[in-house]
């Protein structure tokens, strides 16, 4: 469904472009239907970089971009509106997300007049109150609100409800719970996993490797904008064949768990891949890929 | 479109503060505008600023409402202090100060008006354009943004309407206009730069939303504090260039201004004949309205922005 | 006991009445102890670290004391407070690395604030330098700007220059939450050291993270809407938890190796109470599974065992 294939993004920085950053280098993956795929990475690792890309927010340097096998880099403006109607994003801050003098219905209605003209308002409000129901939100308690009045955890809802007005196939959800308190959290995460169950694709980009390793089937970890291990998620948490997924695993804070009891996720006595010719990922197991052991940090 | 602020590496893991408790006290817009007026009645330079300044421009609508005479009329008794005929006095050549002085502000607010509209105009869209796009388009728009700002203004206004003798208060402020909007591009760019990158306004491109809508819709209503501000500093720029044209003699000449009744002044020896009443006025008159101007501005300034206030 | 904290209540002055953040806590941290205070957003613990070094010009003390060592802290009074703020009492607060002056190099903004305290650099710098090669960062650090430095070590700073005048109390707002997971356990396993070699003699570590406060607490505080909700060893909390809402809190972390298909793990509905007009009764009321007619009356915080607390009447003692 989605094929990002050897993207590559570099900024041009400093008077004129003089200067370059390399955010995205190499990245290559893909979404199939129906299925939750987490991007893994910490500050810096290029991830949002991706998703915006994939959402035409920027545009990749390198590499291509396509969705059902047409290259989204070259989309004007009619092409990006019927992207726009099948693949959708959720950012991380509920509170910037949303224009703040207005109210949360706007973001609603903006939807409406650009892809559901002919709607009537009977009808209107029929598909808004079943895209709130399917995001477990009374239209009474959102609607005619203004963002300061809901909590992070409503308006981060009523941003999927927004996404799920047009019957998407793809959503980018990048980092859309970091902010929420910890007992709202879940409750979103299990909204997505919910969707996942209704043939919904979702590119979950996150740095807490607790939450990819909740709702995801795929697993997908980014270092410095390079892939370092790509795979199903229970193969990438239970066997993880880099060096860094190793470290990221040691170092996550566990309830029950104190750091440094971890000898089953260290060194489990597999090799780590070399590199291989071309320098790209090495297949390690069935679907399971890994980048090669760098040798400098 | 690249957003440069990608750049910046931002702290991708959030915190969760006590700010939402402190804000569901009270709820804001309805009480924000309450807080902004509560704010605006009680600051004083923002009050005395107003009032100055809406003194005189009561005085330039229903100033001329009060006199038959007219401005350029002749045939008064010539240089006469002020008295309950004339109550600003006579010019030396024999007209009536107070006509001038009334119609000179009714120009001033006109001139200042226009030229404002102008150069606001022209700033938001080169700011707005430049700040939302960047890439090349940005690049171009801050090029010619950079060259207008270098220009001496004055000397150029100076130049043209030397050539062009303007003759109206139009084209005056058409001139000025055009060329007082750049810093208002510089400092609009700027704003519209940090706001491009906030996710509402990503999330109206996902909606289909093109690139005005956007600056329209998204973008200026976040800024409606900072173009008043901008609109009210050009405002006062544009009468002082205005005034300083006309003193020189380059103003339209069959219009009275204060700026030309400085002139007039000036070259019948006023000063030094000691007629006060007819150059102190129009002095008064164009400092207290751009000073009264610039100090609402601060003040503004300090009711939008809360954390210049000092309750 | 270091730190002894009764009946404290602090508000915050709104235009619209006072915001109640933080209504009656009341606890000892010994000597050597690293307490750590969790809760969601709204629960008043940024207050409380605030509090205890009198950080905020909105605040109002209502009621209440604050012991360090046997000295009543003078925690209404700002001026008053000058004395023991960096020496006796230190705070990192929330974005302190993203707080430092950028145009200053390291080490000049280190001697302006010395010397505000009345410290001089130069009998400090030998000091200084032994404990910023202790947690890693080489002399240099002291000639750089913060840009140059990473998230990491800009934490790493923060907290030598906290805890330089060894304070007999540390308290870390939020400490790790902008970092990335590596770095994490560094800074974290910092404060133990710090704790283990005597620069500070007892912490409070506040933190929403309660998975991070398994890793370094001793023992934590859990918060609800302003009030103590429970208290006890970081094993009994996160093991043996018994107030309903640290049970619901833990009951929906996602570990690694949760995962939805088989287990499926539920929030709290509901949000936490406005601070403004506060509930009568227990604040946890509306959104708890066991409340019933008696949590309409407040339940106090009581001792269960020995160094284990809980605020609520289902809990048997």
């Amino acid at each position: 469904m989605l094929r990002v294939d050897d993207v590559t993004k570099v900024y041009r920085t400093g008077l004129f472009g003089s200067g370059s950053q390399t955010a995205v280098s190499g990245v290559s993956f893909d979404v199939r239907p129906g299925e939750v795929v987490s991007l893994i990475g910490e500050s810096g690792s290029g991830k949002t970089t991706v998703g915006r890309m994939i959402l035409r927010l920027t545009t990749a340097t390198a590499g291509t971009i396509s969705f059902d096998g047409e290259d989204v880099a070259g989309y004007n403006r009619r092409d990006l509106r019927r992207y726009y109607a099948r693949v959708q994003g959720v950012f991380q801050d509920p509170f910037s997300s949303y224009n703040p003098v207005f109210k949360v219905d706007r973001v609603l209605g903006m939807l409406r007049s650009t892809y559901l003209p002919r709607l009537s308002d009977q009808e209107w409000k029929r598909t808004l109150r079943s895209s709130l129901e399917a995001v477990s939100l009374e239209p009474a308690d959102v609607l005619g609100k203004y963002p300061h009045q809901l909590s992070g955890g409503q308006l981060q809802r009523l941003m999927v409800a927004r996404a799920l007005l047009l019957e998407i196939e793809l959503l980018v959800a990048d980092e859309i719970i970091s902010m929420l308190d910890a007992s709202t959290r879940i409750d979103v995460l299990n909204l997505l996993g919910d969707l996942k169950g209704r043939g919904l694709g979702i590119l979950f980009i996150t740095h807490d490797l607790s939450l990819g390793n909740y709702i995801s089937d795929r697993t997908l970890i980014l270092r410095h904008g390079r892939v370092v291990e790509l795979g199903p998620t229970p193969k990438v948490f239970g066997d993880p064949r880099h060096s860094y997924t190793r470290a990221l695993l040691a170092c996550v804070p566990q309830l029950h768990r104190k750091w440094g009891d971890d000898s089953a996720v260290e060194a489990n006595g597999r090799p780590s891949a070399t590199a291989d010719a071309t320098g790209g990922l090495v297949a390690v197991d069935d679907d399971h890929f890994v980048a090669p052991e760098e040798d400098a940090p | 479109m690249e957003s440069r602020a990608d750049l910046v590496a931002t702290p991708e893991i959030a915190l969760t503060g006590e700010g939402a408790a402190l804000e569901d006290a009270y709820p804001e817009p309805p009480v924000r505008r309450f807080e902004a007026l509560h704010f605006a009645a009680r600051n004083a330079k923002l009050v005395v600023g107003l009032t100055v300044v809406l003194a005189f421009l009561v005085a330039a609508i229903a100033g001329p409402w009060l006199t038959d005479a007219t401005p350029f009329e002749f045939g008064y008794p010539l240089g006469e202090p002020p008295s309950s005929a004339h109550w600003l006095g006579t010019t030396s050549p024999g007209q009536d100060v107070y006509s001038q002085f009334v119609y000179g502000l009714r120009s001033s607010f006109i001139v200042g008006a226009l030229a404002a509209a102008v150069a606001g105009l022209l700033g938001m869209a080169i700011g707005f354009l430049g700040g939302y796009l960047g890439g090349v388009i940005d690049e171009i728009l801050s090029m010619v943004t950079n060259i207008v700002l270098v220009i001496p203004t004055l000397a150029v206004l100076i130049i043209v309407s030397a050539y062009l003798s303007v003759g109206s208060l139009w084209s005056e402020a058409l001139l000025i206009g055009l060329t007082s909007w750049p810093w208002a591009a510089r400092a609009i760019r700027a704003q519209t730069f940090s706001l491009a990158s906030r996710d509402f306004v990503s999330l109206a491109r996902l909606s289909g939303q093109g690139t005005i809508k956007v600056i329209v819709k998204e973008i200026a209503p976040n800024m409606s504090s900072y173009l008043f501000l901008t609109f009210i500093l050009l405002f006062g720029g544009a009468v002082l260039i205005a005034a300083t044209l006309d003193f020189l003699g380059l103003g339209p000449s069959q219009v009275m201004s204060l700026g030309l009744m400085l002139n007039n002044a000036v070259s019948n020896a006023a000063l030094q004949l000691g007629m006060w009443w007819w150059f102190i006025p129009p002095g008064v008159g164009i400092t207290a309205i751009v000073g009264g101007l610039y100090i609402m501005n601060v003040g503004l300034d300090e009711v939008f922005n809360p954390k210049l206030r000092r309750t | 006991m270091s730190l002894v904290v009764d009946n404290l209540r602090v508000y915050y002055r709104t235009l619209r009445g006072d915001v109640r953040a933080l209504d009656g806590a009341t606890f000892t941290v010994a000597d050597g102890e690293i307490m750590g205070v969790a809760g969601e957003s709204g629960c008043g613990k940024t207050t409380l670290g605030k509090s205890l070094i009198r950080l905020d010009g909105r605040m109002r003390v209502a009621e209440g004391s604050v012991t360090l060592d046997g000295v009543e802290l003078p925690i209404a009074d700002d001026r008053a407070m000058d004395a023991y703020r960096f020496r006796s009492v230190s705070i990192v607060p929330q974005y302190a690395m993203s707080a430092l002056n950028p145009i200053r190099r390291i080490g000049r903004m280190i001697s302006e604030l010395l010397s505000s305290r009345g410290v001089s650099y130069e009998e400090t710098l030998p000091e200084l330098r032994r404990r910023l090669a202790l947690v890693g960062l080489s002399d240099d650090v002291l000639e750089r700007y913060p840009i140059e430095l990473s998230g990491g070590m800009k934490q790493r700073v923060v907290m030598v220059l906290s805890t330089l005048m060894n304070p007999s109390l540390l308290v870390a707002d939020e400490l790790t939450s902008a970092l990335d997971v590596s770095t994490q356990k560094a800074v974290a396993e910092m404060l133990v050291e710090f704790r283990d070699r005597g620069f500070v003699k007892s912490t409070i570590v506040i933190t929403h993270d309660l998975s991070i406060l398994y890793q370094v607490a001793d023992t934590i505080l859990v918060m609800y809407a302003g009030k103590l909700v429970e208290k006890g060893s970081a094993a009994e909390i996160t093991e043996d938890p018994r107030h309903p809402y640290t049970k619901l809190l833990i009951a929906s972390l996602p570990e690694v190796g949760v995962r939805f298909e088989e287990r499926r793990l539920t929030g709290i509905a509901g949000r936490p109470p406005s601070l403004l007009r506060p509930p009568t009764g227990c604040r946890f009321r509306a959104r708890c599974p066991l409340a019933t007619e008696e949590c309409a009356v407040e339940p106090p915080f009581v001792e269960l065992a020995a160094g284990r607390h809980a605020a609520c009447w289902k809990v048997a003692a």
